[in-house]
């Protein structure tokens, strides 16, 4: 099945990025297709090469990023909240993209299912 | 663009329940639903628990130093976007009713709220 | 066919369960995750609430989070359904749709 995935909270504050990490990780294993995970509100700050967690926490963008990598999972990062909070291509992590609001609602037509992760 | 030929149409719902201004949440929505339209989805919004502040008269937030949006909601009808459910459980709660609403909307009670939701496709929430 | 409901706040906290509870329709999946989970524990004074609730709605909480916090599923409040991500993701996959009271 296709799945899509809406995050809408940034990697630290708050367990709704590490949630849709997981769920992502899990569907992946039972064979599913993530169509593509959307990044909005703060979430967009997930995307952020700057973080430099400490060595001893995990590193929530660097796991969007290895998901991506291991399983050409569709990173979208929304442009107009990015530009919001200062996430632009110049300091996009490797992995993510940044588009339009259009690829929410489109991922929510094509996908069987889009769950939300946020506060 | 492709995805808004799909010619699949399917009963969206954003569900609004926080109220605004204290934080993001209902004003980026709105950019969502606005952008939703190009897409010639079946599009509702639903207006339950806190979220009906929304979409409450004379909001004039200048005095805290942010962005008065709440106009946004009578543009929502030219945008063909005219499904606007609130919860009258909710009003009344909050000691508000009809007559405290911007735009016009349907006022429907929670157990129809329930069965509503429960028709939905593809469920956003703020 | 029937809804998935998530919840992820602290029902002492918040009316997020609260809500849900009061418009999920019978047979409709209720999964708490996150910090929502604080509110399971068969000691707690939710438990009648959700003991209840289990007689029309299928209840579920995340065991993972769960164990972060450090309860114990044994601890949960009989007839909610304890389930890990992979439980979460066919929950989903069996629901028409996903609804997250956040």
């Amino acid at each position: 099945m296709k799945l899509g995935i809406l995050v809408n909270e940034g990697p630290y504050n708050h367990q709704a990025s590490d949630s849709a990490y997981q769920f992502a990780k899990a569907a992946l294993a039972k064979g599913h297709e993530i169509f593509r995970v959307f990044f909005y509100y703060d979430g967009v700050t997930n995307a952020s090469s700057l973080g430099q967690p400490p060595s001893d926490d995990r590193n929530v963008t660097k796991n969007w990023q290895k998901l991506a990598e291991d399983h050409k999972v569709d990173l979208v990062v929304c442009v107009a909240a990015g530009l919001r909070r200062g996430i632009v291509e110049s300091n996009l992590a490797p992995g993510f993209r940044i588009s339009g609001l259009g690829q929410l609602i489109e991922a929510g037509i094509q996908a069987d299912r889009l769950v939300t992760f946020g506060d | 663009m492709d995805e808004m030929e799909s010619g699949i149409v399917k009963k969206f719902m954003f569900v609004n329940r926080k109220p605004p201004h204290g934080t993001v949440y209902a004003l980026e929505v709105l950019e969502m639903v606005l952008i939703s339209a190009a897409f010639d989805q079946d599009v509702h919004l639903a207006f339950l628990d806190d979220g009906v502040f929304q979409l409450k008269k004379g909001q004039a937030p200048a005095g805290i130093g942010v962005k008065n949006f709440s106009p946004t909601f009578r543009a929502l009808e030219g945008y063909d976007i005219e499904k606007l459910f609130v919860e009258a459980e909710s009003l009344a709660e909050r000691g508000l009713s009809e007559d405290d609403l911007l735009v016009p909307a349907e006022i429907i009670s929670r157990a129809d709220m329930g069965r509503l939701m429960g028709e939905m496709d593809v469920v956003v929430t703020a | 066919m029937s809804t998935l409901h998530t919840v992820n706040k602290s029902p002492f906290e918040r009316s997020n369960l609260e809500s849900c509870l009061g418009h999920a329709q019978p047979g409709d999946a209720v999964l708490l995750l996150e910090d929502a989970v604080v509110g399971v524990l068969a000691g707690g004074i939710l438990a009648g609430k959700l003991a209840d609730a289990a007689q029309t709605l299928k209840l579920h909480v995340l065991g993972p989070d769960l164990a972060a916090r450090g309860i114990d599923p044994a601890q949960v409040v009989a007839g909610i359904t304890v389930v890990d991500y992979g439980g979460f993701v066919d929950l989903t996959v069996t629901a028409k749709a996903v609804n997250a009271w956040l």
